[in-house]
């Protein structure tokens, strides 16, 4: 179960949630409802250092390729492998089993949004 | 300006379904109703329903003018054929692609691509004398039952027999009770049919085919997943892998022109010709996981050498593919280029068109 409580969110889509010295990154239910299949991830390799904003990646879904944001600043520890062979997990689980990366040596950790101003902002973002 | 999108008369039926509904040609038109993914796996392996509505239709009773403004020699298309050509303007650049339907009372039924239906009437009457063409697209609902069990299941749901309706033929009858023209024609490299009906009737025959289809596994599917199928089997999309700066012989296109008729923009063509072509439309398949968008530069030694104009996955061959204008020297299958994606040139090869054929039923 994700535990959407606890993790925080830019409005560039993506989540993160801190566990001590590391933090996982992934990107929203949202964005991925709006990116449709997601085909491929071309990601960072361990040991790169991204800032708060900065690119992270880019994610192809059958609709367009579009930039990944990190939401906070540090050293890449992990990337998620499992999506070189099913990027369907950003789909399908995009809270779990579709993680992106994981940081550590956090540097600059910005105010980010909670669940529910996340929730209200993509209520926004909807046409009707 | 307050630019509104049109809606088809299957509008709320989308709604409903909770389809992603996206400005296509300037009507609001499903993208998707699930994932692009199932709804392209439904077509290929059972059945899907498409929303065609938007597409533009035109009446032209004018044997003369049809002539004059289609590439094709129509002499030859019997009533209750259908035939794909071209519109072109007098420099050989191409207005639009569109089917033509010889009806039974001598005239034609041009079926045109939406974006261009209200400037195609324009030019179709402009080069008429007699006043008989009708831009009758919005009177007009447009449905595509496509994929292996598609003619069984439009078989199921009318008396006319289909077994004798080739491919690229029609009939008149009804579907589900509802008075159709019913054309073995499509856009997704399967068999199938397309339905016109009336737009009161739309609703109706939608329903039907959705409820008898779904022991064959129908889902209805959106433009996504159109756009994947169509271009798995090598069909050129209007507005992105020709437009009228595009000469018919570069977009591969030589089969729909009768250059032995008058037509406009034939001179221009068989100038074209005799000259020798600069560039090829080509398929490309991508040798690692990149895929090629409309737009990218293709790469040649590092030198851009020509450009995408479409490209996805294939769901169906399980790589990526895409088409490309390229120089004529480099038109051949096994060439391989590069295409430019975010600034590093990712490794394609040239390969024939279509990328994909429906196994043949013996």
């Amino acid at each position: 179960m994700p535990e959407l409580s606890q993790m925080r969110f830019s409005e560039s889509h993506e989540w993160v949630k801190q566990d001590g010295d590391t933090a996982t990154v992934g990107i929203t239910e949202y964005a991925q409802s709006q990116l449709g299949d997601v085909i491929y991830l071309e990601l960072p390799t361990v040991g790169q250092q991204l800032d708060a904003g900065g690119r992270l990646g880019v994610i192809e879904s059958v609709k367009a390729a579009s930039d990944l944001f990190s939401p906070i600043g540090g050293e890449v520890a992990d990337v998620n492998q499992e999506l070189k062979d099913h990027p369907e997990y950003v789909n399908q689980d995009p809270y779990g089993k579709g993680w992106i990366i994981k940081l550590r040596a956090i540097k600059d950790n910005p105010k980010l949004l909670d669940q529910k101003t996340y929730d209200d902002f993509v209520k926004d973002k909807s046409p009707s | 300006m307050v630019v509104t999108a049109e809606r088809t008369p299957l509008y709320e039926e989308h709604v409903r379904r909770g389809a992603q509904m996206t400005n296509f040609g300037g009507w609001l038109m499903p993208l998707q109703y699930t994932t692009i993914r199932e709804e392209h796996r439904a077509v290929r392996e059972a059945v899907g329903l498409f929303d065609l509505s938007h597409m533009g239709e035109l009446r032209l009773k004018d044997d003369v003018a049809a002539q004059h403004v289609l590439t094709r020699d129509l002499t030859a298309l019997r009533a209750g054929r259908v035939q794909y050509a071209l519109l072109c303007n007098d420099e050989g650049g191409i207005i639009d692609d569109v089917l033509v339907y010889a009806m039974s009372d001598g005239g034609y039924l041009l079926v045109v691509n939406a974006g261009n239906q209200d400037g195609d009437f324009d030019w179709v009457s402009s080069q008429s004398t007699d006043g008989t063409v009708l831009n009758v697209g919005r009177d007009w609902a447009l449905v595509g039952v496509q994929g292996p069990r598609a003619v069984g299941l439009v078989q199921r749901l009318t008396t006319s027999q289909l077994e004798g309706v080739k491919y690229y033929a029609f009939i008149e009858g009804r579907v589900a009770d509802v008075a159709c023209v019913i054309s073995r024609t499509g856009y997704t490299g399967e068999d199938g049919f397309e339905l016109f009906c009336g737009n009161h009737d739309a609703a109706r025959l939608w329903r039907a085919l959705l409820e008898e289809g779904q022991a064959d596994g129908i889902r209805p599917a959106g433009l996504g997943a159109r756009d994947t199928l169509r271009l798995e089997a090598g069909m050129r999309l209007y507005g992105n892998d020709m437009d009228d700066k595009t000469n018919p012989l570069e977009a591969g296109l030589e089969w729909t022109l009768s250059l032995d008729k008058d037509f406009i923009g034939r001179d221009a063509i068989a100038r074209a010709q005799r000259r020798g072509l600069d560039r090829k439309l080509v398929g490309l398949k991508m040798l690692d996981r990149n895929i090629p968008r409309h737009g990218y530069p293709v790469l040649s030694d590092g030198q851009p050498v020509g450009v995408v104009t479409s490209g996805n996955v294939s769901f169906t061959l399980g790589y990526n593919i895409g088409m490309a204008y390229v120089p004529s020297a480099l038109a051949e299958p096994g060439t391989r280029l590069g295409i430019e994606v975010r600034g590093s040139a990712a490794p394609a090869e040239v390969v024939s068109l279509p990328f994909y054929k429906r196994p043949r039923p013996k």
